[in-house]
């Protein structure tokens, strides 16, 4: 009985990852829930240009600070009575991008880092470490802060900014892993059948990085959500008229005593982005960590 | 334990270094003539001449780092392009605001994080423990500048019961100067309310299931005794790691509260200093919060060491 999965899992490689993702669905339901919320997010950002019901920057002086659930304007309008939903389903559309080139940005930068310091150690581990170990030596906002400030506060330069900031996790992360995996025999067996050290890296250490480093993609996430909101609200990041979240708080707090909605509903959309990529990254590592699953 | 201080301390050394390579190249990471940006909208070729001669612009970069670590190394940071204060100054003047900010943000924190991070811990898999584990994570996704606009509203705006901002000494009206420090410090503590009870939670669990416990139980022992006095000592003791590094990055929180609340900190004079292209107060500030978190990192290591006699120092 035990052997039928694995045979399956040899002539079709679809199947196990559908039992897998059914079983993971029925003993760990928050990563289900997570997943969902965090799927529903991407579908909004992708959808937004056809579902949002109104131009995001266009202008309507006439129907400026209209209150939520207003004819036509299900969350209301801003000071230039610009729709808050089409700002708000549009907003999606920056922040995820923006996660998802400062995720890739770390992880290429500081995957390649950990796989070299890790993998051939020695002087190029010496060097690379003190590298990260300067790179952690800065609060994470305070760097991102530093650079965008060198650059030019705008959207690009946020990006790059949470990018390096998040280099360093990556490459401790897969430094300690590729150490692990080393000591493996099955490294020392592929190495003594004369494999070369990137056919190793590629076809063995590289697949079994991947569930460590996919948790830790999905908690970077958040953490790069949750900084592009900080560094546009702040006026470093996304500039008007981009219909950005962090920078519509910004906007919006100026009206706070009489049009609340304009900071707290875009304020809700980062939290709840924000939660969704937390708990799915808190979930998916309880669900994948063989100690914690104990 | 002195050859354990020595030996961190060496290995601070480089890390040191390639922080203020990398404060150093803060300017000129930017594209263009760094005396362009530290002039701003004054940009006569005098006044460019000028910076050039002041910063040795002209020299090799190697020089120029070298002259500006001598410089740093006498607490010389330079002159604000704004003000024409020493940034040394124009600092220190707003240190103790943050400081204060940062240290009742951090009382906050810890009087919400220790007892419920506990009660998660005593009943765990409980209600409790489920809320508990809902605001952790809650409390990490929440922006704090959200946070601040929200209580602003509320508290501020709606019920009238605290100030909007700003910031009153405790010296001139220490009733006052807690009526404006109360908000700003709920939303700088919240995140670390949240971290520092994850923490708690599960170094509780651990504390608790080890075997001097059991014994302390059945000694006889209450079982609140048995939690407030033999456990939670020991528990809190990962705690304080956190709380440490916590410490060291107050300035990177207070970057956003102090905006949100006008708090005339540090961290509002670094946003102030970016717009108005005030590089050498930025440069400062930076290097200044590298460092704070560098030397908390490194009181963390050897408070860590003398609080758990476990932890060896060979």
């Amino acid at each position: 009985m035990s052997t039928a999965p694995a045979l399956v899992a040899a002539e079709v490689p679809v199947g196990p990852a559908r039992v897998g993702l059914l079983e993971l669905g029925r003993t760990h339901p928050r990563v289900v829930l997570a997943g969902g919320l965090v799927l529903l997010l991407f579908l909004v950002a992708l959808l937004a240009p056809f579902i949002s019901p109104h131009d995001p920057i266009a202008v309507n002086a006439d129907n400026a600070y209209l209150p939520p659930l207003s004819p036509g304007h299900a969350l209301g309008t801003d000071e230039l009575g610009r729709d808050l939903l089409s700002r708000m389903l549009w907003g999606a559309r920056v922040s995820l991008p923006v996660a998802f080139v400062a995720v890739a940005v770390g992880l290429v930068a500081g995957g390649l880092i950990g796989l070299v310091s890790g993998y051939f150690g020695g002087v190029a581990d010496l060097l690379l470490m003190r590298l990260i170990d300067a790179l952690l030596a800065f609060p994470a906002l305070i760097l991102a802060i530093a650079i965008v400030a060198a650059l030019g506060p705008n959207l690009t330069n946020a990006m790059i900014a949470i990018g390096i900031v998040a280099i360093p996790v990556y490459a401790r992360l897969v430094r300690a892993l590729v150490l692990q995996l080393k000591q493996m025999e099955f490294i020392a067996a592929s190495r003594s059948l004369g494999a070369t050290p990137l056919r190793i890296v590629v076809r063995h250490v590289i697949p079994n990085l991947l569930t460590p480093v996919i948790v830790q993609v999905t908690l970077s996430a958040g953490f790069a959500i949750l900084a592009e909101a900080t560094l546009s609200f702040l006026g470093l990041g996304a500039q008007v008229p981009t219909p950005d979240w962090g920078q519509m708080i910004n906007s919006g707090a100026t009206f706070l005593e009489n049009d609340p909605w304009l900071a707290i509903v875009p304020g809700a959309a980062i939290s709840i982005t924000v939660f969704s990529f937390n708990l799915l990254g808190d979930s998916l590592r309880d669900a994948l960590d063989p100690r914690l699953r104990s | 334990m002195t050859t354990y201080v020595l030996r961190r301390l060496a290995l601070m050394v480089p890390v040191a270094f390639l922080v203020t390579v990398g404060v150093f190249m803060l300017i000129h990471l930017s594209p263009g003539d760094p005396a362009l940006i530290l002039l701003g909208e004054d940009r006569s070729p005098q006044a460019i001449a000028a910076i050039h001669q002041e910063l040795g612009l002209d020299k090799p970069l190697y020089v120029q780092y070298v002259t500006w670590l001598g410089r740093v190394a006498h607490g010389d940071l330079g002159r604000s392009v704004t003000t024409n204060q020493p940034v040394t100054i124009a600092i220190a003047e707003r240190l103790p605001a943050t400081a204060e900010l940062g240290a009742v943000a951090l009382i906050w924190s810890l009087l919400v994080a220790i007892p419920l991070g506990t009660i998660a811990a005593v009943r765990r898999g409980s209600l409790a423990d489920h809320i508990a584990t809902g605001i952790t994570v809650g409390g990490v996704s929440i922006p704090n500048f959200f946070i601040g606009i929200v209580l602003i509203f509320f508290l501020s705006v709606t019920f009238r019961l605290f100030p909007f901002g700003g910031y009153v000494p405790f010296n001139q009206d220490p009733v006052e100067n807690l009526r404006h420090i109360i908000l700003p410090a709920i939303a700088l503590g919240t995140a670390g309310a949240a971290i520092n009870m994850r923490f708690t939670r599960s170094s509780m669990i651990e504390v608790l299931n080890n075997d001097y416990i059991r014994t302390a139980r059945a000694k006889g022992a209450s079982w609140r005794r048995v939690v407030f006095i033999h456990a939670l000592k020991n528990a809190l003791i990962p705690v304080v790691t956190i709380v440490g590094l916590q410490i060291g990055g107050i300035i990177e929180g207070a970057v956003v509260t102090e905006t949100v609340f006008t708090w005339p900190g540090v961290g509002r004079l670094a946003v102030e200093s970016i717009f108005n292209r005030d590089y050498t107060v930025v440069q400062g500030i930076v290097l200044l919060a590298a460092f704070s978190y560098l030397v908390a990192n490194l009181l963390v290591d050897l408070v860590y060491g003398w609080l758990d006699p476990r932890i060896s120092y060979a």
